[in-house]
């Protein structure tokens, strides 16, 4: 019983995917010379998406700028292609096992804790900067001993430190913080958990009480949680949320009748996203960022008048141009690609290498003068990266949700990196110790650069 | 396997094709050799060391589920705790041989997979279901509730120890593949002895009729337990290699109920109650959705963005599968099955 007519067909659909493979395999092919590759983990599907949505677009957007205004960097044009993760970390591996084969990766912004921390190793060994802009591996911040991860701009425990002074500096002084009732509703995830020892050290240091509650995941049922803390009378509720978490304590905060310009979020409950669906109870809500929102800087500006203007955003809602997360992506362009140049300067006009390009990282120094020449006066304020410093003192400002829109209401505050700092070189040395690391020494790097 | 090693021939005489002892030892040379010569990175880390460790975890739940009727969620707890009991042996008990560290991983494991098997001593069916989507919901809240097993880590993620055997260091790509293969043979070996032993028929009788294998002799709520232990050891030694093979960080949230039903897919799909079902239905979840993505991006990537490609890739992925159930009920096992048959027919009319 043969069947001849099924034969062809077969072959046909066999020819077919062996053409389609071949055309995927010839892709990478043509990466041309002077080019610096970006490779994007990102996540556009998922409980995450609007987060990733506006993170890569705006660093997307970004990249298209500089190359549309400036013909790329000094003549070398920035790419980039995107391997979709969903945030979950076997997907990011295979995005990074797959994307590190085309030539002239400049960096890695994977914008996800996991996905990062499985990196570290294949980052050292691949010899490319890992950059986790906001977030990441506490003690990665100790580049002596992470020599190619960088937490730019701020850390988890920086940002636990920048909402006391920010608290402190509305009282009238951090010594007013003395006898202060602190409640911290944090995620009940790694993530969420990750400050516990943080506000306790704030806590003795300022001489406030922090009591600390968790929310389950995903958190979109709080009463009692709000009702022990109607109870305790706190004066400040800090709100480390994550996704539904954040609207919900948002609305139930109201129901219990606690004022909501008395909740301070984190850095991951600071976008519009965190807000809108909350409607009326989040007005006069206030939340710590590294980036002001708002479309009304010089870049952004520009990015809306010729990359949107030509049809060539990456945003399909035109309407979040400017918003927390979208202006975090293009910061992070901005680091990446001043990255690119300092590192330029030093070995060349042409395709750097990872390393060459992290060098560039650890010497990004932008102070707010060469910020505002970047056009992003007020975006953020300045970046001081070093060889022993990989998050390079961010400041960070605090913004009021007006019901409408984010409005700053602080200056640029410094988190107390003093204070931090025995704490991240306890634990990066540990990690030091255990994998067998040599510890860097950068005055000697330094001296040989 | 077995009723592929018999086959009756248009002509009435019996010869037997039992390609399976041939075939077996062809593709353990290759999976052996190849590789190690041909492969990239790429290949090895993000295609064939998660496509073992997740083959595994089905060979697992297969004995459970497929052999012995037990329904069950919670596979990717077991799997967490194979992979913290791995992280904190290796960690608390420095110089502990790995391959003793795996072991005993996989033994705890199966000390909580016993735990969890109490109820099906009771419950069955749906209710035996649900009762270890409890084991699934308890083991993830313990991970992150308790420091102490990922060593006070202030993010709650872990980094595993690179991985050595007797002093060799397997740290390469090719390394943890080769590693992972060796402990996928060895489990994959004990299981066939399994199955083919008296105590394999007593699962698959319990599976059949309850209450007729208690009437012919079974000690029924000794073997529910066995099952559950033997099941949960092997996903436990699964989740070592996902941990230390393949992703070399621990976290809570890489162990959830996702894991748990795409284990249960991979036997499903694959087909029940047979060992090559958990390697078939693992290929086709780990390998095809990669094929699927790298296609999509070559033909379509430039017109939509990645998050529109995800999206149809998820709807081809699923349409797939239902055709394939649609198909062969019975799993790809089946379906390879009746294309050998058909071949073998082929062959034998030629000749």
């Amino acid at each position: 019983m043969s069947r001849p007519n099924t034969r062809p067909l077969s072959l046909k659909t066999l020819s077919l995917k062996t053409a389609l493979l071949g055309a995927a395999a010839l892709l990478p092919a043509a990466a041309q010379a002077d080019e610096q590759y970006f490779p994007l983990q990102s996540y556009r599907v998922g409980p995450y998406a609007a987060g990733g949505t506006g993170f890569f677009g705006g660093f997307i957007d970004y990249l298209t700028l500089v190359n549309n205004r400036d013909g790329g960097v000094n003549g070398v044009k920035l790419t980039w292609d995107e391997c979709e993760t969903q945030y979950e970390v076997e997907r990011g591996v295979e995005c990074y096992k797959r994307q590190k084969n085309r030539p002239g990766v400049a960096a890695w912004n994977p914008l996800s804790v996991g996905i990062a921390y499985a990196m570290i190793d294949d980052v050292g060994r691949d010899k490319v900067p890992l950059i986790t802009v906001n977030h990441g591996r506490t003690d990665s911040t100790d580049g002596r001993v992470f020599k190619y991860v960088f937490p730019l701009l701020l850390n988890p425990y920086s940002e636990s430190s920048g909402i006391v002074n920010y608290i402190g500096a509305r009282e009238g002084g951090l010594e007013k913080l003395k006898g202060k009732k602190i409640v911290v509703l944090y995620h009940g995830s790694p993530y969420g958990k990750e400050t516990i020892p943080i506000y306790q050290l704030l806590a003795e240091k300022y001489g406030f009480s922090v009591e600390q509650v968790e929310v389950p995941h995903p958190g979109n049922e709080q009463q009692s949680q709000w009702l022990s803390i109607r109870r305790t009378k706190p004066d400040y509720v800090v709100l480390r949320g994550w996704g539904v978490m954040n609207p919900v304590a948002l609305k139930t905060a109201q129901k219990v009748g606690f004022p909501a310009d008395r909740i301070i979020g984190n850095v991951w409950s600071n976008s519009e996203e965190d807000v809108i669906p909350a409607g009326d109870a989040a007005k006069g809500y206030t939340a710590i960022t590294t980036q002001a929102s708002g479309a009304d800087y010089p870049v952004l500006q520009e990015i809306a008048k010729t990359v949107y203007g030509a049809g060539k955003g990456n945003l399909d809602d035109k309407k979040r141009i400017g918003s927390v997360y979208h202006n975090l992506g293009i910061v992070n362009g901005i680091l990446n690609v001043e990255a690119v140049r300092i590192a330029q300067d030093k070995f060349g006009k042409r395709t750097l290498t990872g390393d060459e390009v992290r060098w560039g990282f650890e010497h990004l120094r932008l102070d707010p003068k060469r910020v505002e020449a970047l056009g992003a006066k007020g975006l953020f304020h300045s970046i001081n990266v070093s060889v022993a410093n990989h998050e390079g003192e961010g400041r960070v400002t605090f913004q009021q949700w007006d019901g409408a829109k984010w409005k700053v209401v602080s200056d640029w505050i410094a988190p107390d990196w003093a204070l931090l700092r025995p704490i991240i070189e306890k634990s990066s040395l540990a990690y030091a110790a255990e994998h067998g690391i040599q510890v860097r020494d950068p005055a000697a790097e330094d001296a040989s650069n | 396997m077995t009723d592929l090693a018999l086959e009756k021939t248009a002509t009435g005489t019996v010869r037997r094709l039992s390609p399976a002892p041939f075939g077996i030892g062809v593709l353990l040379i290759v999976a052996y050799g190849v590789p190690p010569l041909v492969a990239s990175e790429y290949l090895f880390d993000a295609i064939l060391t998660p496509f073992l460790a997740l083959a595994l975890a089905g060979l697992g739940l297969n004995i459970l589920t497929g052999y012995a009727g037990q329904v069950s969620l919670g596979s990717s707890a077991f799997m967490a705790v194979g992979a913290y009991a791995a992280y904190n042996l290796a960690l608390r008990l420095p110089g502990l041989p790995f391959l003793l560290d795996i072991l005993l991983a996989g033994l705890v494991a199966a000390a909580v997979g016993l735990l969890f098997g109490l109820p099906s001593l009771r419950l069955r069916g749906f209710y035996l279901a649900v009762s270890t989507l409890a084991a699934q919901f308890f083991v993830q809240w313990v991970f992150n509730k308790v420091g102490w097993f990922s060593n006070d880590s202030p993010s709650g993620i872990v980094t595993v120890p690179p991985l050595s055997v007797a002093g060799l260091p397997l740290d390469s790509s090719a390394g943890r593949y080769l590693f992972a293969l060796g402990v996928v043979t060895a489990v994959t070996l004990a299981v066939w002895r399994l199955v083919e032993s008296p105590t394999g028929r007593a699962l698959v009788a319990l599976r059949d009729h309850e209450t007729a294998a208690r009437v012919i002799g079974i000690p029924v709520l000794r073997v529910k337990l066995l099952a559950f232990a033997v099941s949960s050891f092997i996903i436990g030694v699964a989740g070592v290699l996902w941990a230390f093979a393949y992703l070399r960080t621990v976290e809570p949230a890489g162990f959830n109920l996702d894991r748990s039903f795409q284990i249960l897919f991979i036997v499903i799909i694959g087909g029940l109650a047979s060992l090559r079902g958990a390697f078939l239905g693992a290929a086709l979840i780990v390998v095809f959705p990669l094929l699927l993505a790298r296609l999509g991006e070559a033909l379509l990537g430039g017109l939509f963005d990645s998050g529109v490609l995800e999206m149809s890739q998820r709807i081809v992925l699923g349409l797939l599968i239902i055709t394939f159930l649609i198909a062969e009920p019975a799993g790809l096992t089946a379906l390879l099955d009746r294309a050998w048959n058909r071949i073998c027919g082929r062959f034998r009319r030629a000749g």
